[in-house]
């Protein structure tokens, strides 16, 4: 099998730590060869951050490049549109439409883009953008992003309802449990 | 049983298998998840060092007590700690000791790109390179055995990419072997005369670590197309695999000091060119063409920066997809100092002031970085204090009254000491900055000397500041809270303006930490806010500019009220006053 390939992308501090140990845990529980990428350190503080996850019978490289990621995983609407390169002709973002300002906009050097759904769709990225602080806050926790976004995720990939049931019950605090199954359901069935 | 595991832990795992008993280190990302890791054993002892040099000391006199040791550190921390490195070359050990270096090609959170292998020929110490977390978890142990089988500190050099990188690993069981500590002048004291007969010692060991590179099994050979040999290591094999596949014969090098020689020129008589795929310097390179081998390297791929699959794929003639682009220019997004942080107050007074600020390593270098913009100079640990004293003699009295330097507290403890003891010596009329947020801030919360407390949270020794100060014979010691603009600037000035030296502490926790109590965000009244932007200028990312009014976001502001200070029509709303 070619390697798969999933990006998590987001901003320093937004949290995509669980998504990327929830997968990777659900990628090892299925049998296949995992790799998962992660950043640390300076951009870690409200900077552009990725998480690259790669699966298949064995994996070798540890990154994803421009043009290989089957899907963009993105909590945060501008990071989808400045990782869009790294999509396959053929792959797909799923998206929250949350929108930080950068310190440039912050600042006023620059403005926030418009309408950056649109322009990746005119680009011809297949994207699926929810409002999953929404989503989170429908499922009981505004930190549930990262299963909603998932649940949506889970639509692309051909592993069965229960594996994704046991990662997640592995991977999540049994206090969480709830919030974040249902957060899960809630993200997989938005259309 | 199998699992994911992240390199650095992967290391600290084969320590501990191989009977580690003794830890000490200096964070630096991307090394430091390997000391913390190790420091979740209850039967290891770690610790985190005030410095790199100190830490690989200690590790010494561990492993000269007979008893395992490591030191961890990332690339710059090896400069800091060269001094005991090379002439523990020339000691050797009595138990292992295993020193873990990781480099940052692409300088993800570094001030510079060097390369650790040329530490390794100089000191003349082998080294091992693992391309993933099992070869990290592998290696870790295989040092151990090389330390004591060659009586040799050995390094083990990391990347970004296998540090920060999981892949799956196998565990096994834990041994651990003892030595006694036995005496032996001749090998231990390193005065010329006993040091004069070490050194062809280490000529000798240099010479059979070569002759085991030849046959080891971590130098390999991967037979496939035989039109291209390539040559590689750590974390380029991985790309090499992943875009030429068996198209191409590798022999990959997991020992990159000493290098094979016959292994290398079997390899290239077994292809019909060769070349070398080596991120940073063309080390491997250099030493084929000085078995005088043609050989490609440089000349395709570049020095500076990290290597991918797509670039490999390029430099060897195949074409891969660019994806796709928008049409527009995004903006980017550097790091930021978080909403809450305490260095911001105190950087927005130095700006406000128009010092010239010179600056160190740590979160506080995001200092430079606009709209606070106010640090002009960074070059290394602790070089803040020490080159202050060097533009101030220079510049004399006027420089004095509009110079500040910055440092932070684990900086400070790294190496600002020392320069601090010479402005206390020599006599410039400097004011020093300590910002002390009571942790390391920028590697992700380590403990250090000034906190009170030890790698494992457990209360420990504390340095005063204050005191220490005080000891060097400064006079001038002045605490400032950085969320108190007013009386930062004052002090400032006053200090300045002094004719002697003087130290500033700068103290409040990083607001990240766990114990600090975040405050109820503020909210703007649209009523009274203008629109004039005077809050924009601390550059906090809670605020931002929505249809001429200041906005707060309510999920990042952590309510410090350092923008309250700024505003002149009293437009933040729901300042709690701290506890």
């Amino acid at each position: 099998m070619k390697t798969k390939n999933i990006m998590i992308v987001g901003v320093g501090g937004q949290g995509s730590l669980l998504a990327s140990k929830l997968l990777g845990h659900l990628l090892l529980s299925e049998g296949y060869d995992v790799k998962v990428s992660e950043v640390h350190g300076m951009s870690q503080r409200g900077g552009s951050v990725v998480t690259y996850v790669r699966y298949g019978d064995s994996v070798a490289s540890p990154v994803i490049d421009r043009g290989e990621a089957d899907c963009i995983v993105s909590f945060e609407l501008l990071e989808a549109a400045r990782w869009l390169p790294y999509l396959r002709q053929d792959g797909r973002i799923v998206t929250n439409t949350q929108q930080i300002d950068p310190m440039p906009v912050v600042t006023g050097a620059v403005s926030y883009p418009e309408d950056l759904v649109g322009k990746m769709k005119t680009a011809g990225a297949g994207i699926d953008a929810m409002d999953c602080v929404a989503l989170a806050e429908q499922a009981g926790n505004i930190k549930a992003v990262n299963l909603v976004l998932l649940g949506r995720l889970s639509h692309y990939f051909e592993f069965p309802e229960e594996a994704w049931m046991r990662s997640i019950e592995a991977c999540v605090p049994a206090k969480f449990l709830e919030v974040n199954k249902k957060a899960f359901a809630l993200g997989r069935d938005a259309s | 049983m199998k699992q994911l595991m992240l390199g650095n832990k992967a290391v600290a795992r084969g320590l501990y298998e191989a009977g580690v008993l003794f830890a000490s280190s200096y964070p630096g990302t991307p090394s430091t998840e390997v000391t913390e890791e190790l420091a979740r054993y209850d039967d290891v002892y770690c610790e985190w060092a005030p410095n790199e040099k100190v830490a690989m000391e200690s590790a010494f006199g561990a492993c000269l007590a007979g008893r395992r040791a490591f030191c961890g550190m990332k690339h710059v921390g090896l400069n800091v700690a060269a001094d005991p490195l090379y002439t523990m070359s020339y000691t050797g050990v009595n138990a292992g000791l295993v020193v873990v270096v990781a480099d940052d090609a692409g300088m993800h959170s570094s001030q510079n790109e060097q390369d650790s292998r040329h530490h390794a020929i100089a000191s003349k110490v082998p080294m091992l390179e693992p391309s993933d977390s099992a070869e990290a978890l592998a290696f870790a142990k295989l040092a151990f055995e090389l330390s004591e089988e060659y009586d040799t500190p050995v390094l083990l050099k990391m990347c970004t990419r296998v540090s920060h990188s999981q892949s799956v690993v196998e565990t096994s069981e834990r041994t651990v072997p003892l030595k006694e500590y036995k005496k032996d002048i001749q090998k231990y004291v390193m005065m010329p005369g006993n040091a004069r007969k070490r050194h062809p010692f280490v000529e000798e060991r240099t010479r059979k670590l070569t002759e085991y590179a030849e046959t080891s099994p971590v130098n390999r050979v991967e037979m496939g197309g035989t039109k291209l040999g390539i040559i590689t290591s750590s974390t380029s094999y991985q790309y090499v695999k992943e875009a030429l596949g068996d198209s191409v014969s590798v022999l990959k090098l997991g020992m990159t000091n000493p290098l094979p020689e016959k292994l290398i020129l079997d390899f290239a008589s077994r292809v019909e060119e060769l070349a070398v795929v080596e991120e940073l310097d063309p080390v491997i390179e250099d030493h084929c063409r000085k078995l005088g081998l043609k050989v490609r390297g440089k000349d395709l791929l570049p020095i500076c920066g990290e290597f991918s699959q797509n670039m490999i794929a390029e430099a060897f003639g195949l074409k891969t997809d660019h994806g796709r682009n928008l049409e527009e220019t995004l903006p980017m997004r550097p790091p930021v100092m978080c909403p809450g942080c305490p260095h911001r107050g105190l950087f927005y007074t130095l700006k406000k002031i128009g010092c010239t600020v010179l600056g160190d390593i740590g979160c506080y270098t995001l200092g430079a970085v606009p709209p606070l913009g106010s640090m002009e100079m960074t070059l290394c640990m602790g070089a803040s204090v020490s080159s202050i004293h060097g533009f101030n003699k220079a510049l004399g009295r006027e420089s004095e009254s509009k110079t500040v330097c910055v440092i932070g507290d684990s900086t400070f403890m790294h190496s600002g000491m020392t320069g601090l003891a010479n402005i206390a010596y020599n006599q410039s009329h400097s004011t020093v900055i300590i910002l002390d947020n009571s942790i390391t801030g920028m590697t992700g919360h380590q403990q250090n000397p000034t906190t009170g407390y030890n790698i494992k949270g457990d209360p420990a020794g504390k340095i005063d500041l204050e005191a220490l100060c005080r000891s060097m014979g400064f006079r001038r010691i002045r605490v400032i809270d950085p969320y108190d603009l007013a009386a930062c600037e004052e002090t400032v000035r006053e200090e300045l303006a002094c004719d002697e030296p003087s130290v500033i502490i700068s103290r409040r926790p990083c607001a990240l930490l766990k114990y600090v109590k975040r405050r109820p965000p503020l909210k703007i009244n649209p009523d009274k806010c203008k629109g004039c932007t005077s809050c924009m200028r601390i550059g906090c990312p809670a605020i931002s500019m929505k249809d001429g009014k200041a906005r707060v976001d309510a999920t990042l502001c952590v309510g410090c009220g350092v923008c309250t200070q700024l505003c002149r029509f009293d437009a933040f709303e729901g300042m709690v006053k701290e506890d």
